[in-house]
């Protein structure tokens, strides 16, 4: 559809977002209690933070949640019945407020989850899912979104993208036929464009993606892996907070006669991500599994599904807890 | 509250309290039916798990009980069990679980009057405070998590 | 830090140890773990306030191990691991030199485990005063508070387990938690279970932890896990009067036993 771009007034921005929170889950970051950013359920819009720079959970949960059940089982004495979950349960929700690297990983989740057989969990998650997004006004040293060719405004993954102006009313993109019909049932909370400036943070762009993926062929034996992973030390943080990482476990749990088959988040650091039945682990070192991290988003995937693993948000580096930078060993990377 | 009947786990090891808990029986004592009795080899293989895992299952109560000091079948293993009761008593205190719900005894082979004292006393204790339901508010709600998004 | 820098590259030139294991200031500006084969690059080693990751942990990773005879920059919390790994057998003293730092700094002379086993004993063993603090202010709820505390916290738990891998002491290759024969912890991450991991990785430190609250400083979520193992370390100074890591031939608390151990809770 053809984009259009309108104006909303600051005052008309919390008339919105009450309305929208009256008749439908809105997920929108706050600032909790610990100073940590976090995205809620229907705070109020005071709570509402229009000044972060990056949650410290991403918001993939919300296409692919941390816990998600698969089907529900019942062992009779002879045979077992399967229930399967109901996929029309799954309410609308609308996303407040991500930024855009956030919500530029939609794509990159859906190349992976759409990329042969439909997941419908996640098909079903994401048709359910409005992204109002916002551009970002502020970032830090963490951020890296122009190295793998987004932007602060990118409007990649937006229904609407709002971007803050200087009087502190908001530029909305209208980008979607879901974008749309929001902004067409609140049609009076819009008004036509003044033409104003955005106001938009700069991110240095620290390398060039493209150069990367194209030394990546070739580098699966390089020392450049054991050298600059001796510190990592195995924890699943970045894996956790990464709004791109896909990787799930799939568990049976049953409690007397009843169980489900559900699937958890997982990571590719862990040393046993890989464990064989047999006992052999092809990746049994922690170097091997730093070279499949980032491999996998900035090799196999635009390979294999046409799109980075990465959007730059420079959560697995602001949340390491030995600061394994990924910026910088992209940055490395792209000279060995 | 009044018609309430707690439930209550015993751990207890083969030598002492489960051969105190026979005696009881063929003493013709009676003691509360609400508990139901776990053999172990010792008690220092009753791991603190496996309390968790009680609470977790729906026990209002737990009993641990084993030989006295010295009277270990195995030696030792009571007095290992000891240092890790009071190292799991402390942490479960720090953490807010109610520690009034878990009974840790001395039990030997000839003291059947004694464990259904112990049994008696537990669960007249537990009839008084209730069902656990902190606990088990924890465990619903958690499997509630899983959904929340549907 | 002159003198860090000098001692490494000494030990390095001499071929007395192959790896130096410290701190060097990453790209943003925080320090973060290094490890100097090169003598050459012995000037990129910084010590200041920003130093504060407990670098024993790398003392039983394979690839670092690989690299070689090691130096260790430590901190006293870092000295009270390396006890405790050659006390429960993982590490032998002769194969670590020990560049031990002073709380302003300083470089310490540690010539081998009976200095640094003095060193310890005339230190401060409790815990960190910040973290004594929360613990007194926990302390002072009611039990019920503390529940919902807990609660709250834990249910913030991701199961990355970083707090697991940053302890020098959880060195286990395979943690309790991923034996599925029978399940004790869930795989999902929800509150009740995340609490049960919690407890257990509470109660496989006690009387091992040696206060150094990397579990905590390595939450992603920023969950105060480390006053649980620091509540222990308390515990377990009341009840047996030592402090896990002062002495290379201690056993760890809840390995041993005095038959008169005293407790006033079981009937």
């Amino acid at each position: 559809m053809e984009t259009s771009r309108k104006l909303i007034r600051k005052q008309s921005l919390e008339k919105l977002y009450n309305q929208l929170s009256a008749t439908r889950k809105v997920y929108a970051p706050v600032i909790a209690d610990d100073k940590q950013v976090e995205f809620k359920y229907n705070p109020g819009f005071a709570e509402v933070t229009f000044e972060h720079i990056r949650s410290t959970l991403s918001v993939k949960n919300i296409a692919f949640p941390k816990v998600e059940n698969l089907f529900l089982y019942s062992n009779g004495k002879t045979e077992s019945t399967i229930t399967d979950i109901d996929l029309n349960k799954i309410p609308e929700v609308v996303l407040w407020g991500s930024h855009p690297c956030d919500n530029a990983a939609f794509d990159a989740l859906r190349s992976i989850f759409e990329w042969d057989i439909k997941d419908e969990f996640f098909s079903k998650r994401m048709e359910k899912l409005v992204v109002i997004g916002l551009s970002c006004h502020l970032s830090d040293a963490y951020c890296f979104c122009t190295s793998v060719g987004l932007a602060p405004n990118s409007s990649k993954g937006s229904d609407i993208l709002l971007s803050p102006l200087h009087n502190g009313d908001y530029q909305a993109d209208i980008l979607t036929e879901k974008g749309a019909s929001i902004v067409n049932s609140f049609s009076e909370l819009f008004e036509s464009t003044s033409g104003e400036e955005v106001v938009l943070t700069t991110v240095k762009q620290k390398f060039d993606h493209e150069k990367v993926t194209s030394k990546l062929n070739g580098a699966f034996e390089h020392p450049f892996w054991v050298e600059n992973s001796l510190r990592c030390i195995g924890c699943g943080a970045c894996a956790y907070v990464c709004p791109t990482c896909a990787c799930f476990d799939i568990q049976d749990e049953t409690r007397g006669k009843n169980g489900k088959r559900y699937r958890s988040w997982d990571s590719c650091g862990f040393s046993m991500f890989t464990l064989h039945t047999s006992g052999h682990n092809p990746r049994n070192v922690q170097s091997a599994r730093w070279r499949q991290r980032i491999m996998h988003k900035f090799s196999y995937m635009p390979d294999r599904n046409q799109s980075l693993g990465c959007v730059g948000c420079g959560r697995c580096s602001s949340g390491c807890p030995v600061d394994m930078n990924i910026a910088e060993q992209l940055e490395a990377l792209q000279n060995i | 509250m009044s018609d309430f009947e707690p439930k209550v786990v015993a751990f207890v090891c083969n030598w002492c309290t489960y051969a105190g808990a026979d005696l009881t029986g063929t003493s013709r004592i009676k003691y509360a039916s609400n508990v139901k009795i776990i053999r172990f080899p010792c008690t220092g293989r009753i791991d603190f798990m496996l309390l968790l895992k009680a609470f977790a299952n729906g026990a209002d109560g737990i009993i641990v009980s084993g030989c006295h000091p010295n009277d270990c079948h195995y030696t030792s293993g009571n007095f290992h069990a000891k240092r890790r009761w009071i190292m799991f008593k402390e942490l479960m205190d720090f953490m807010g679980v109610d520690m009034n719900r878990i009974t840790f005894s001395w039990v030997s082979a000839a003291e059947g009057a004694k464990w259904a004292d112990v049994v008696n006393t537990t669960v007249t204790r537990l009839r008084e405070m209730g069902p656990y339901v902190s606990y088990r508010d924890l465990v619903n709600k958690s499997v509630e998590e899983e959904v929340k998004n549907e | 830090m002159n003198n860090l820098i000098a001692r490494a590259k000494e030990l390095l030139e001499n071929k007395i140890v192959q790896v130096i294991v410290g701190y060097e200031a990453g790209p943003t500006g925080v320090a973060r773990p290094a490890f100097i084969t090169n003598p050459a690059k012995a000037d990129l080693l910084i010590y200041d306030e920003r130093c504060v990751q407990n670098l024993a942990v790398y003392l039983t990773k394979p690839e670092v191990r690989n690299l070689g005879k090691m130096a260790i920059v430590a901190t006293l919390p870092v000295m009270r691991s390396i006890m405790m790994l050659i006390s429960e057998q993982q590490i032998f003293a002769d194969n670590i030199i020990v560049l031990g730092v002073s709380s302003d700094g300083s470089l310490l002379d540690i010539a081998d485990i009976k200095v640094m086993q003095a060193y310890i004993e005339k230190s401060d063993l409790g815990n960190p005063v910040k973290d004594r603090a929360l613990l007194v202010e926990l302390n002072k709820l009611s039990k019920e508070e503390r529940f919902a505390y807990w609660q709250k916290e834990l249910s913030k738990c991701i199961k990355c387990y970083a707090c697991r891998q940053a302890c020098p002491l959880c060195y286990c290759t395979r943690c309790t938690v991923e034996v599925n024969q029978p399940q004790w912890i869930p795989v999902q991450s929800n509150t009740h279970g995340n609490m049960e991991w919690h407890i257990l990785r509470a109660m496989h430190l006690a009387g091992r932890c040696i206060s150094c609250g990397e579990c905590g400083r390595a939450c992603p979520v920023g969950i105060p896990c480390h006053l649980l193992t620091m509540q222990l370390a308390d515990e377990v100074h009341n009840y047996f009067k030592v402090y896990a890591g002062t002495s290379e031939k201690m056993s760890s608390v809840l390995s041993t036993f005095e038959p008169n151990d005293k407790e006033s809770f079981i009937i």
